[in-house]
Formats: structure tokens, C-alpha cells, sequence
């Protein structure tokens, strides 16, 4: 299991009517440096139980003196943003992991283009004092809607000029994918982080293009989506575990005392797999393929069905 | 315990190099059952017992003066052992200062590191350096800073770029490999640079092993530890100096055997580097000759039935063919079941 890092919150902004920005130092000692792209996850206590929300670090890597991370309120939150957005406020304390990277700058490419969709900007704002330190070459495409998920956007225009591309669906700007992709020189590597939809119109185009997948790096949000409640069985211990709707498998697991190694929480990292011997899956990972997936799950997002209980190797 | 440096000693030509007492006693052996087998041993690198040679990230032993001295000549002698990619570049300052940060940290008697914003400076008293300098300007180094921090710290140093779900070997301080050579592997993917490593492969140990490697966390290494053996004390038996200790092989008499043939052990560290995520791979070799191996008896016996029982393809692989059965047969008289046979 990660071992967990204690920080207190020494600022916090409200940036748009629904993302809230926090700034993190050590409680004592020093953080981890970290690289641009990665993300920590943050433990929200929940009355009984612990939340553990992924979250990118968006400060400038260079500066390891302070964790920044961005916040979207959730409309369908199972309180981790919520609790976030309520009840932390500046002086409290909160445990972190350390900093992971599933989402790195690629270091053969040529040119840089970033595509961010609403609160997806957050690893980007790291990626971009990276790239500009750098002096590489960079071009970010960010679809928001106007004062509602916005976030930085002003920051952005000064600091990036004409590099940045700025689509406000409020005022009817799109952004169009297939024109964004098409005459990008070979040597490009694509980055995309935002909502599923966003995701696959990407990789959608950018295989119709005949980009290579190597060339194409996404990142999708963390949090789980919850489902129904279900059942679960372990079967080299016996224990039994109910899995609430607003619980992940995983984290229903850690409840009870049973830990899964895992990093990402988003059924992409491939860290949480787990066999199962018997019940029936609801698949909602990145990461395991059909053949894989007739004995294992990914209990950071997948569930099981409500019918009968999922038996477990664990 | 404080480290205490011998005087100088030598890794080559009249072979000077000798174990203490304490080296021995705190040698890596490498062998957890009688015989050997390639397999996934990765571990958490959580540090181990005061003194030994896990207790810290960065081991430094009473041969630091002279693995250094005998670095700095086969860097004179061939400066392409120390290879950064311009890519590299971020992860050079990034091992820099997880490099001084330790060994700072793990040895005050010796290292002392300032840190004042991106002003540093770097107090080595064993090599009776003092450098002042700028963090993330080369032009402030003597030399560039992977080379800098390498010519200071024991063992070789590979600096893997993780990217397409691989790592490849794109930066590295390699003058005492076992039989390779960062020149021949430069830029390979890890399954390119294992590709001669016979029966690892098909047995799936590297599959499992990069997938390990790729998600190694910041603060949370992983080592393990690999070996071979060696003619001499020598530490660069590097792929592109072989015509100037493959011969040696043939060297080994029944009379010889004890002093001349040495177990070779590598202790393999893997850490994240924060900043740049490249991963640092570092290979801290440990030599031992045969006679002072055996004043550890169960060492000896242990090792007489590992290297009896070793598959051919690994004997071969490693180069032990020609003088196995001379150092088996030295090593017999510890193992009590031949005696009683
Ligand atoms: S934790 Fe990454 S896939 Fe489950």
C-alpha cells in the first residue's frame, strides 16, 4: 500500500462557481517532488468510512514546496468532492499519497498538442510550465463552458497567447476534432483529458487520421461512477461484504480491512486486478481485455451484479 | 557505524583489492536456497539491519576511495561510458539531487549538502571536493551532472526514460558492468537489452518484471539482486574491453582457484525519480573471492551446490563454463555431504 504523506491546506480559491483550488504543504518535513501529469490521491474521511478521490497535481513541478489541485463539484457526488468543496477549509489538515504519474509528457515528441475539456485543464496547467521551461513546442485546445468551468482560463490567455484555443459552448464555440487533428506535423503526440465523450471523439479521429495509438495519451476522471449495491464474498477468508451504491468495490474492500493494491481508482492503471471465481461483472475498466476479463476485475470501478454474490480470490 | 575508507587498492593490473573482516561480514549473499533459478525477485526496498549493505538507498563501503579512483580512469581511458540523451537532461539533475540528498542524509561523516533555493553546495570529504553551484545549470558543474554525481558514488548508474509502456536505456554511468556495455545498449528497450539472457524469457519473467518497473512509485523503491562470477578482482569487465579479461577464464588452476575466482553480486536499486519520472537504475557491485568467501563455511557450502546444480545454459551465459568444475570441486571440502559420502 502507498504510504500516505500528511499536508495541511494552506490556501484555497473558489475559481469558478463549481471548481475550488487547494494549496498543499507539508506538515512537516518536505513533499516529493513530482512530475508533470501525475496525480495524487486525497483521503476524505466520511463519517464511518474513507473516500479516496485521485486528483492532478497542477502547480509547476519545479516548485515541490507546495501541492496545487483543482476541484469540480460533482452534481452526482458520493461526497468526495462535496466534502472537499464544505467542509475543508484553509489550516486543516488531510492525508495524501504520493504523487504517481499515469499521465507523462512523451519525451520523443516533437510537438505537444493539449486537449483539455472542462476541469481536464488540471494536469495541462502543470504540463505547461513544464513545456514552457522547456522552451518546447505546445498548443493547448480547451473547451469549457463560460463561468461556470472556466477555470484559469485568463491565466491561461496571458501566459500562452495565441497558443491557446479557447472554445466556450456558452457562446457556441465548438471545438472540432477533425480539423484540430488533420495537418498536425508527424512527430506529434496528442493529449486529452475531460469527459469519456471528449475522450473517444479523440480517439475516434485521431484513428480514422491513421495516427498511431502510441502517439495518442489520454487521461480520463478518477472517481468512480456509482451503480447498484451488491454482494460480495471472499473466498480464501469467508468474509462477507456489502457494497453500497455510492461505494466502489475497492473501496468497500479497504472498509473491511482487506487492501488491493492500487494507484489510479479509474480502471486504468491495471494495479487493483482481481480474480474472481464466480458471480456475474459489470465491467467498467480501461484496462483488461475481453479474455482477461472472464477471471478478473477491476474492483476500483467495476461492480458486481445485484442478483447473486460475486465471489472473490482474495 | 562510520564508514572507514581503506587506503587505495586496485581493480586491475596487480589486483590489489581485499575484503576486511566487516566487508565480508556484510557481503550480499545472493543465494536464499541451495540452488538457483531465474525468477521476479523484486522486493519493496524498505532499508535492512544497521550496517548492512540494504540499510541505505546509496551503499558507500571502505572501497569508495578506490572504486572512484579506478571510475575516474576508465573514464579517461574511454569517456563514452557516461552517456546522457539531450532528452535525459531533467532526469540527469533529478538523480543529482537524490543522489546528494542521500548520501548527505545517510553519511554527515563524509557528504554534507546546502541548500539555499537553486544555490547548492556539495562537501565530498573522501575525495576532498567542495562545489558550489547553481541546481539546473550544468555551466556551474565541472562536468555534466549525471558524470558529476557518478564519479562519486559507488556502483553503475542506468537512467531509463519511461515512455510507450517501456523503459529504455537513454542515459547512463556504466564502467563496471557484468559483460555489457551502455554503448551497445543505448536507447534499447528493456526486453532489448535482456534479449541474451537465456530461459528468463520464455518462463515470462520479464513480462512481469517491466510491468513491476513501470509502476514503481516516488519514495518507494524496489532492488534485487543478480550474480555472476569474475576472474580477478576486477570491476570493468565491460563487453568492449573482453579482449582484455576473457582470457582469464583460463587462467584458474586447482591451485589458483580460492584467490583468483570471485562471486560477483549486484545489488540492483530501483527508484522513481520525482521530477522527470524517469526511473534510476542502479547496480552496486559487490566482489568476493572465493577465499574470503569460506570463512562464511555455510557460505561455501551453499554455493558449492548451487554452482554443481546451475543449468548449463545459465553456466554458459554467465561465462563460468570453462573453470566451474575447478571452483566446485575447491568448493566441495565445505559441503558436509560429500565429505560423509
Ligand atoms: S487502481 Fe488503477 S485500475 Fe484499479
Amino acid at each position: 500500500m502507498s504510504a500516505l504523506m500528511e499536508v495541511r491546506v494552506c490556501a484555497v480559491r473558489q475559481l469558478t462557481p463549481v471548481v475550488r483550488e487547494f494549496t498543499f504543504e507539508a506538515a512537516e518535513g518536505q513533499l516529493p517532488g513530482f512530475s508533470s501529469g501525475s496525480h495524487v490521491q486525497v483521503l476524505m474521511p466520511l463519517g464511518e468510512r474513507t473516500l479516496r478521490n485521485a486528483y492532478s497535481l497542477l502547480g509547476d513541478p519545479a516548485d515541490s514546496t507546495r501541492y496545487r489541485i483543482a476541484v469540480r463539484l460533482q452534481d452526482a457526488s458520493r461526497g468526495g468532492s462535496r466534502y472537499l468543496h464544505e467542509r475543508v477549509a484553509v489550516g486543516d489538515r488531510l492525508q495524501l499519497s504520493r504523487p504517481h504519474n499515469l499521465f507523462p509528457l512523451h519525451s520523443q515528441a516533437s510537438h505537444h498538442v493539449l486537449v483539455a475539456g472542462g476541469i481536464g485543464i488540471t494536469p495541462f496547467m502543470a504540463y505547461i510550465a513544464e513545456l514552457q521551461a522547456r522552451g518546447a513546442s505546445f498548443e493547448l485546445h480547451y473547451a469549457f463552458r463560460g463561468r461556470l468551468t472556466d477555470a484559469y482560463v485568463d491565466e491561461l490567455a496571458e501566459r500562452l497567447g495565441d497558443r491557446l484555443h479557447a472554445y466556450d459552448s456558452s457562446a457556441g464555440q465548438r471545438l472540432d476534432l477533425a480539423a484540430l487533428l488533420a495537418g498536425q506535423p508527424l512527430g506529434t503526440h496528442l493529449y486529452a483529458c475531460g469527459p469519456q465523450r471528449l475522450l473517444d471523439g479523440l480517439r475516434e479521429q485521431a484513428r480514422a487520421l491513421g495516427w498511431p495509438d502510441g502517439r495518442v495519451h489520454w487521461e480520463a476522471f478518477a472517481a468512480p461512477e456509482p451503480g447498484l449495491a451488491f454482494r460480495v464474498e471472499l473466498a480464501r477468508s469467508g468474509q462477507r461484504i456489502e457494497v453500497p451504491a455510492d461505494l466502489s468495490l475497492l473501496e468497500a474492500l479497504e472498509a473491511a480491512g482487506v487492501e488491493v493494491p492500487n494507484l489510479c481508482r479509474g480502471g486504468v492503471c491495471g494495479q487493483c486486478a482481481t480474480r474472481y471465481l464466480a458471480g456475474a461483472v459489470e465491467h467498467r475498466d480501461h484496462y483488461l481485455d475481453e479474455a482477461q476479463r472472464a477471471d478478473s476485475l477491476m474492483p476500483c470501478v467495476s461492480r458486481g451484479g445485484c442478483a447473486s454474490a460475486l465471489l472473490l480470490d482474495l | 557505524m562510520p564508514v572507514v575508507m581503506k587506503p587505495l587498492e586496485t581493480y586491475r593490473d596487480d589486483f590489489t583489492f581485499r575484503n576486511s573482516p566487516q566487508a565480508i561480514a556484510r557481503f550480499p549473499f545472493p543465494f536464499p536456497e541451495d540452488s538457483y533459478m531465474y525468477s521476479v525477485n523484486l522486493e519493496p526496498a524498505n532499508g535492512g539491519a544497521s550496517g548492512s549493505v540494504f540499510e541505505h538507498w546509496f551503499d558507500i563501503d571502505e572501497h569508495y576511495v578506490s572504486e572512484m579512483a579506478e571510475r575516474a580512469r576508465v573514464l579517461e581511458r574511454d569517456p563514452g561510458r557516461c552517456l546522457v540523451m539531450p532528452h535525459m537532461a531533467q532526469a540527469a539533475w533529478d538523480s543529482l539531487e537524490m543522489l546528494m540528498e542521500h548520501l548527505a542524509a545517510d553519511y554527515p561523516e563524509h557528504f554534507e549538502l546546502q541548500r539555499d533555493g537553486d544555490r547548492w553546495t556539495w562537501i565530498n570529504r573522501p575525495l576532498g571536493i567542495e562545489q558550489h553551484f547553481t541546481f539546473g545549470d550544468p555551466a556551474t558543474l565541472p562536468c555534466e551532472p549525471l558524470e558529476y554525481i557518478t564519479r562519486q558514488a559507488q556502483g553503475d548508474f542506468a537512467v531509463l526514460d519511461q515512455r510507450d509502456g517501456d523503459l529504455f536505456m537513454d542515459a547512463g554511468m556504466v564502467t563496471c558492468p557484468a559483460d555489457w556495455s551502455i554503448k551497445f545498449d543505448a536507447g534499447m528497450s528493456f526486453k532489448q537489452w535482456h534479449a541474451p539472457v537465456p530461459l528468463a524469457p520464455q518462463m515470462g519473467v520479464f513480462d512481469r518484471a517491466l510491468k513491476y518497473l513501470l509502476n514503481i512509485q516516488v519514495g518507494q523503491p524496489v532492488r534485487r539482486l543478480n550474480w555472476t562470477m569474475t576472474i580477478n578482482p576486477r570491476l570493468d569487465t565491460s563487453s568492449e574491453t573482453f579482449h582484455e579479461w576473457g582470457h582469464e577464464r583460463g587462467l584458474v588452476t586447482p591451485e589458483n582457484v580460492a584467490r583468483l575466482v570471485h562471486l560477483r553480486v549486484e545489488l540492483q536499486f530501483m527508484p522513481r525519480l520525482p521530477r522527470s519520472n524517469a526511473l534510476l537504475f542502479g547496480i552496486r557491485t559487490y566482489l568476493i573471492s572465493l577465499e574470503e568467501l569460506a570463512t562464511n563455511p555455510a557460505w561455501a557450502c551453499r554455493l558449492h551446490r548451487v554452482l554443481r546444480d546451475l543449468p548449463e545454459v545459465i553456466a554458459d551465459y554467465k561465462g563460468l563454463t570453462l573453470y566451474r568444475q575447478t571452483v566446485v570441486d575447491w568448493l566441495s571440502q565445505f559441503d558436509p555431504e560429500v565429505r560423509a559420502a
